[in-house]
C-alpha cells in the first residue's frame, strides 16, 4: 500500500470511528433525557467517580499549586512582578490547571474503570443478557454515567481550584513571606466570575467527553480479556486526547468573548 | 391456539461475518408449548441462530416469526416485543456481578416493569426456590455462588416474568453430569409448569435428549435433521449419527479436514 492509500484509509478510518463515538454520545444523552432515567445507577456512579475521585484529584491539585507558585515567583522575579504571583496563580488554576489536570486524573481513574467494568459485561454476554430482560443497556449503564461524570467533573474541580490556590498560598506565605490576607485580598479583587464559569464549563464537557470514551470503547469491546484490556487502554489515551484537544478549542473561544 | 400453532418460524435465515457466512438458509418451526433442541458442532452457528431469534443479532436475510408477528426487521419495537415475550439463561449465566443475586433475579422486575423492591424481592425468592436455592443465597453476590448455582439464578431470572417462550444456550457446559442432570430436570419442570415453548442449543447428548421434544441438528448453517429424541439414533443421516456417536471418524470430522 502506498503512502497515500495508507494516508486515506487511515483518514476515512479515523472519520468513521469520530462518527460511530458521536451517534454512541448522542444516543447516550438522548437515553438519558427520554428516560427512564435510573437514579440509583446515577447516584452509584455519581458516588464513584465523584466522591472516591476526590482524594487523588485533591493531591494534585494542591501539588501543583505550590509547584505553580513557587515557578511563578521565579519566574517573575526577573522583571521584578513577583508581588503578582496570587493573581497569575489563581488564573491559572481557575481557568487552565484545575479543570485540565482534574480531568486527567478522573479520565485515568474512571474512564479506565468505566471501559474495563462495561467491557467485561460485553464479553461475558452481561450486556445481551439486559437487553433480553427488557431494559436499554444505554439508559441503564451509560446514561446514568455520562450524566454523573458531567455532573461530578465542575464539582470536582471547583474544590480543586480551591484546594490548589491553597497549596499556593502556603508557599507562598510560609516559604515566600507574603501576606496571607494580602494574598487572599488579590485574589479577590483579581478574579472575576468569568474566569470561574470558563473553568466550570469547561469542566462539564471534560466530564462528558470523559464518560463517552470510558463507555464507548467498554460497550465496543471483544474478544475476551486482551479486548478489555485493549479497550481500556484506549479509552484513557482517548479521552485525555480529547481533553486537551477541546480544552484548545474551548479556551480558544472563551478568550475571543 | 392449538399446540401445532407455530410460536416461532424462521425462514431461508441467512447471517455471516466479513467472509464467513454462518448461516445460510436456516428453516425452522417450533411449534407453542414445544421444546425444540438445535444441536450441532463448534462454530455451526447454533449461537447465531439463537442470537438472531431474539433479537440480539440483525439477520442479513430471511424472515422470523414469532407468534404470527414478523420481527425480522430488528427494528426497536420488534426487539421490545421479543423481550416481553422471552426468557433467556445464557451459556455463562451472565449473571451481572455488581448486583446481589436476588437483585439479578428481579432485574426485569425492578427495571422494566418498576415494580416496588419489596415486591420484587418476594418474587425473587419464589423463583430461587422453583430453582431449589434457599432464600439466604438471594443476599449473596453471584461471585460468591459455584457455576451450577450461578446457572440455576440464571434460570430463575429467565423464569421471573413468566415468559411465554424460553431459550437456553448450552445450558449443561462446564457442569458435572449431576448436576447438568439437576439442570436438565429443572429445565423440563419450569418449561411444563409455564406450559411455556423452549428452544435449547447444546453439544450435550444427554442435556439434549432430557429436555427435547424435537432435536434439530445445525451443520453447514442449515437445519439437515430433525426428528424425535427416540428416532436420533437410527436418523439415517451419517452426520447426525457421527455427532451423537461423538465419533471421530466420519464426514464431519472429512468436512473439517478438507477447510
Amino acid at each position: 500500500m502506498n503512502i497515500f492509500a495508507l494516508t486515506g484509509s487511515l483518514t476515512i478510518e479515523g472519520l468513521r470511528e469520530t462518527g460511530r463515538m458521536a451517534q454512541f454520545a448522542g444516543r447516550g444523552a438522548v437515553a438519558g433525557v427520554l428516560g427512564p432515567f435510573y437514579w440509583r445507577a446515577f447516584f452509584s456512579s455519581l458516588m464513584r467517580i465523584g466522591f472516591t475521585s476526590l482524594p487523588v484529584v485533591g493531591l494534585t491539585a494542591v501539588f501543583t499549586g505550590a509547584a505553580l507558585a513557587l515557578n511563578i515567583y521565579d519566574g517573575s522575579l526577573r522583571f521584578n512582578a513577583e508581588t503578582f504571583l496570587p493573581q497569575i496563580l489563581s488564573v491559572s488554576i481557575v481557568r487552565e490547571l484545575g479543570p485540565v489536570l482534574a480531568a486527567l486524573m478522573v479520565a485515568g481513574r474512571c474512564a479506565s474503570a468505566m471501559a474495563a467494568e462495561i467491557g467485561t459485561m460485553r464479553v461475558t454476554e452481561q450486556i445481551d443478557a439486559m437487553s433480553t430482560l427488557s431494559v436499554d443497556p444505554f439508559k441503564y449503564l451509560i446514561a446514568p454515567r455520562i450524566a454523573a461524570t458531567t455532573i461530578a467533573l465542575p464539582i470536582l474541580v471547583l474544590i480543586a481550584d480551591i484546594i490548589g490556590i491553597y497549596g499556593g498560598y502556603l508557599v507562598a506565605v510560609y516559604g515566600l513571606d507574603f501576606s496571607g490576607p494580602v494574598f487572599i485580598r488579590n485574589i479577590a479583587e483579581f478574579i472575576e466570575n468569568r474566569d470561574t464559569v470558563s473553568g466550570l464549563i469547561k469542566a462539564a464537557a471534560f466530564g462528558f467527553l470523559i464518560a463517552v470514551m470510558g463507555c464507548y470503547y467498554g460497550y465496543r469491546s471483544r474478544g475476551g480479556a486482551q479486548g478489555v484490556g485493549a479497550a481500556t487502554r484506549t479509552a484513557v489515551v482517548a479521552a485525555a486526547v480529547a481533553i486537551l484537544a477541546s480544552n484548545y478549542v474551548m479556551t480558544s473561544f472563551m478568550v475571543e468573548f | 391456539m392449538s399446540e401445532t400453532t407455530p410460536a416461532i418460524t424462521v425462514r431461508d435465515l441467512h447471517k455471516g461475518f466479513d467472509s464467513n457466512q454462518v448461516l445460510r438458509g436456516v428453516d425452522l418451526d417450533v411449534n407453542k408449548g414445544r421444546s425444540l433442541v438445535v444441536i450441532g458442532g463448534s462454530g455451526t452457528g447454533k449461537s447465531v441462530l439463537l442470537k438472531c431469534i431474539i433479537g440480539l443479532m440483525k439477520p442479513d436475510r430471511g424472515s422470523i416469526e414469532v407468534d404470527g408477528r414478523n420481527i425480522s426487521r430488528h427494528s426497536d419495537s420488534d426487539r421490545r416485543y421479543m423481550t416481553q415475550l422471552t426468557g433467556m439463561l445464557f451459556q455463562g449465566s451472565a449473571l451481572f456481578d455488581s448486583l446481589k443475586v436476588w437483585e439479578n433475579v428481579a432485574f426485569r422486575l425492578l427495571n422494566a416493569e418498576r415494580k416496588p423492591r419489596k415486591e420484587a424481592r418476594e418474587k425473587a425468592i419464589e423463583c430461587l426456590a422453583q430453582v431449589g436455592l434457599a432464600p439466604e443465597v438471594g443476599d449473596l453476590q453471584p461471585a460468591a455462588l459455584s457455576g451450577g448455582m450461578q446457572k440455576r439464578v440464571s434460570l430463575a431470572r429467565a423464569i421471573a416474568s413468566d415468559p411465554h417462550i424460553l431459550f437456553f444456550d448450552e445450558p449443561t457446559t462446564g457442569l458435572d453430569p449431576i448436576m447438568a442432570d439437576v439442570i436438565n430436570n429443572l429445565i423440563v419442570d419450569r418449561v411444563k409448569a409455564l406450559g411455556a415453548t423452549a428452544v435449547s442449543i447444546t453439544h450435550d447428548m444427554a442435556s439434549a435428549r432430557k429436555i427435547a421434544d424435537e432435536i434439530a441438528m445445525l451443520y453447514q448453517g442449515r437445519i439437515i435433521w430433525r426428528g424425535s429424541p427416540d428416532e436420533i439414533e437410527n436418523s439415517g443421516n451419517p452426520m447426525v449419527d457421527q455427532f451423537v456417536h461423538g465419533r471421530a471418524e466420519g464426514p464431519i470430522k472429512m468436512a473439517v479436514r478438507k477447510s
